[in-house]
């Protein structure tokens, strides 16, 4: 039995606002409050327009209501340093979805149960990492993998101001996420925008270098872990299959978005922001779990 | 007299045409080379920059640091300057070279995103490093929008604004049109940096020169990505007769580029047809020997690789598309792949 957390999302950007729009279709999240601090924010104007309350005192919006059971931070790596230990103070469980990196790493299709017993605050490390670590854990599950590289490459106009003065933060997270979550023993990420129009898809490219030789048993393991991905994110494809290249395998994904706020090309809102909402739905299994004890 | 203000940059767009391999002792005796032919500024480093050694872009034959110590330790008058590339390289990495008397660090983005910057800027002027903001394929966008970038990057605090036509694909016109749209949009300083694949690199340097351009990149012997840059040695003896102050010792870089530099060419710089493609296509210029290795991997023919990259508008540090395009067209061919 699950409960209906008393939801409020912190930060009403790109990735708040297509956050919002998928939690308010969850049956385990009631969406209490929309929380910024710009009063000519868009996101805040949808929110009311949702029959959402809207706060401008940010953090401290949230704090003030109380009764909240889960917060989803989708502000900056910067602020969340400042708002995280504000919230677990206040007891709440805190999905933080920038790449401040202040709680354990949480990638739904590898590791969706191992924190949340325990933890009060879990990281989605940034898009680009929930899009290719389970890709990368798919290869180091068969074999090792000596080194994994990622190439992110997204539409400029899905990638908002919160993303752009974390650009550093980006490419830091996702390596280490590659290596913590995904098993790489060394990993390197990279992010390059792209302004053409129409936008195009978010699409990621996946270096992995091991042992070839094991390609059989790697396209069949990333062909399952990309199945469960696609539970919570059913835009998420194989552009090119694993395929061996000299001493490392090559994977390209591309990510179609829901288009819940944003067009569709917007796959690396979709993927960080189904995966916030995959993390809730479990939380919540959780705590029911715990109400009936 | 003007005086106008050169950076070399045979010692990282160069890396791009001989896959980053350059050894770090190379590169110092490369670099004190052109600090002895007086060049004010020399960028060194991997072909991306900061960070750049990669699967994606190649690996370099050494790292960053050790690039930088080489050449510090070679370098006595000339600026030491790197490129950093955000997405690619970070503050982080920055940090670990500074040691080595970095004075000179150029934040890259592509035209439109000068935003992704304003923090490697901020960070580089509050560590009393000259700070640029280096605007790569200027020629997708309109010089209307190459100023609105250019004026975003001064308000972060750079020293200078860098217009680049990282594909080779300007015309003379094109050129001059962006330099003379940044030069009314900024009070800072005003660069060019060029790509000779469609043969017009020194006269564009020339043109963004009249229309206001303060420093010009170029690299000995043209050593750079696709085509190459404005082959420096000319560009010393043109500017010379256009009665230009440059500091450069005309014979001096003459005897660095035989000497030193022609031994060590892996080729010839010459306008090659895959180099003349990603300029007529308006594609990235180190894309060159990344596209001629997925050409001969997938069995397509390279030029059309290139053609189908302008088309699709791809940008600066998109390696991994060459790829993808090669396995469609191969695809479209009918090749197993």
């Amino acid at each position: 039995m699950s409960k209906t957390l008393r939801t409020a999302v912190l930060g009403p950007g790109n990735i708040g606002i297509d956050l919002m729009l998928k939690l308010l279709r969850s049956p385990q999240h009631e969406v209490v409050l929309m929380a910024g601090i710009d009063p000519e924010s868009e996101g805040l104007k949808i929110a009311a327009s949702k029959g959402i309350a809207t706060s401008l005192e940010g953090v401290q919006g949230i704090l003030s209501l109380g009764n909240i059971d889960i917060v989803y931070d989708a502000t900056g790596a910067k602020p969340h340093l400042i708002h995280a230990p504000l919230l677990k103070a206040a007891g709440i469980f805190t999905v933080d979805l920038t790449p401040a990196a202040v709680g354990p790493y949480v990638v739904p299709s590898v590791n969706i149960d191992e924190h949340l017993g325990t933890a009060m605050n879990v990281n989605l490390i940034t898009c680009g990492g929930q899009a290719t670590i389970p890709i990368v854990y798919g290869i180091s599950r068969v074999t090792p993998v000596e080194y994994a590289e990622i190439v992110a490459t997204i539409s400029s106009r899905s990638a908002g101001p919160g993303t752009r003065k974390n650009i550093d933060e980006f490419t830091q997270t996702t390596r280490r996420g590659l290596e913590v979550i995904g098993g790489a023993k060394k990993a390197k990420a990279i992010i390059v925008l792209n302004p053409a129009e129409p936008p195009i898809l978010m699409r990621n490219t996946i270096y992995t270098k091991c042992d070839t030789s094991k390609i059989d048993a790697i396209v069949k393991s990333v062909e399952d872990i990309a199945a469960a991905v696609r539970q919570y994110v059913p835009g998420y494809r194989l552009k090119v299959a694993p395929y061996a290249d000299g001493d490392r395998v090559v994977t390209m994904i591309e990510v179609t978005g829901a288009g819940d706020y944003l067009p569709t090309y917007s796959g690396n809102l979709d993927i960080i922001t189904a995966a916030a909402v995959a993390v809730g739905e479990r939380y919540a299994q959780f705590t029911g779990k715990a109400v009936m004890k | 007299m003007r005086k106008i203000r050169i950076i070399d940059t045979s010692l990282r767009d160069g890396m791009h045409a001989i896959s980053h391999q350059l050894t770090p002792a190379q590169m110092g005796a490369l670099a004190a080379g052109l600090d002895s032919a007086g060049l004010d500024t020399i960028e060194v480093g991997h072909g991306d920059g900061l960070g750049g050694s990669s699967m994606q872009y190649g690996f370099s034959r050494a790292s960053d640091r050790e690039y930088l110590a080489a050449v510090g330790k070679a370098v006595k008058k000339a600026k030491i300057d790197i490129l950093l590339i955000p997405g690619i390289g970070t503050i982080e990495d920055l940090k670990s070279v500074m040691e080595f008397g970095v004075k000179t660090v150029r934040v890259t983005t592509h035209v439109t995103e000068a935003d992704v910057g304003e923090q490697h800027i901020g960070f580089a002027k509050k560590n009393g490093l000259e700070a640029v903001g280096f605007l790569m394929m200027c020629h997708m966008v309109s010089p209307e929008k190459v100023a609105e970038q250019a004026k975003l990057f001064e308000s972060f605090g750079a020293d200078y604004i860098n217009v680049a036509d990282s594909a080779g694909a300007m015309l003379p016109k094109d050129a001059a049109d962006r330099i003379r749209a940044v030069k009314a949009a900024v009070s800072v300083p005003v660069g060019f940096h060029a790509h000779n694949n469609l043969g017009l690199a020194i006269g564009n340097v020339l043109a963004a020169i009249e229309a206001g351009a303060d420093v010009v990149d170029g690299s000995v012997r043209g050593f750079g990505g696709g085509a190459g840059n404005a082959q420096l040695e000319v560009l010393v003896a043109v500017l010379k007769r256009l009665g230009y102050e440059t500091g450069i010792d005309l014979y001096k870089i003459m005897d660095v580029a035989a000497e030193l530099f022609d031994p060590i060419l892996p080729r010839p710089q010459v306008v090659s047809n895959d180099a003349l493609a990603i300029g007529y296509a308006g594609a990235y210029s180190s894309f060159l020997l990344h596209a001629q290795r997925a050409a001969e991997k997938f069995g397509v023919d390279s030029r059309d690789i290139l053609i189908e990259l302008g088309r699709r508008k791809v940008v600066g540090g998109q390696e991994d598309l060459i790829i993808d395009v090669a396995i469609d067209l191969a695809k479209a061919k009918g090749r197993a792949v």
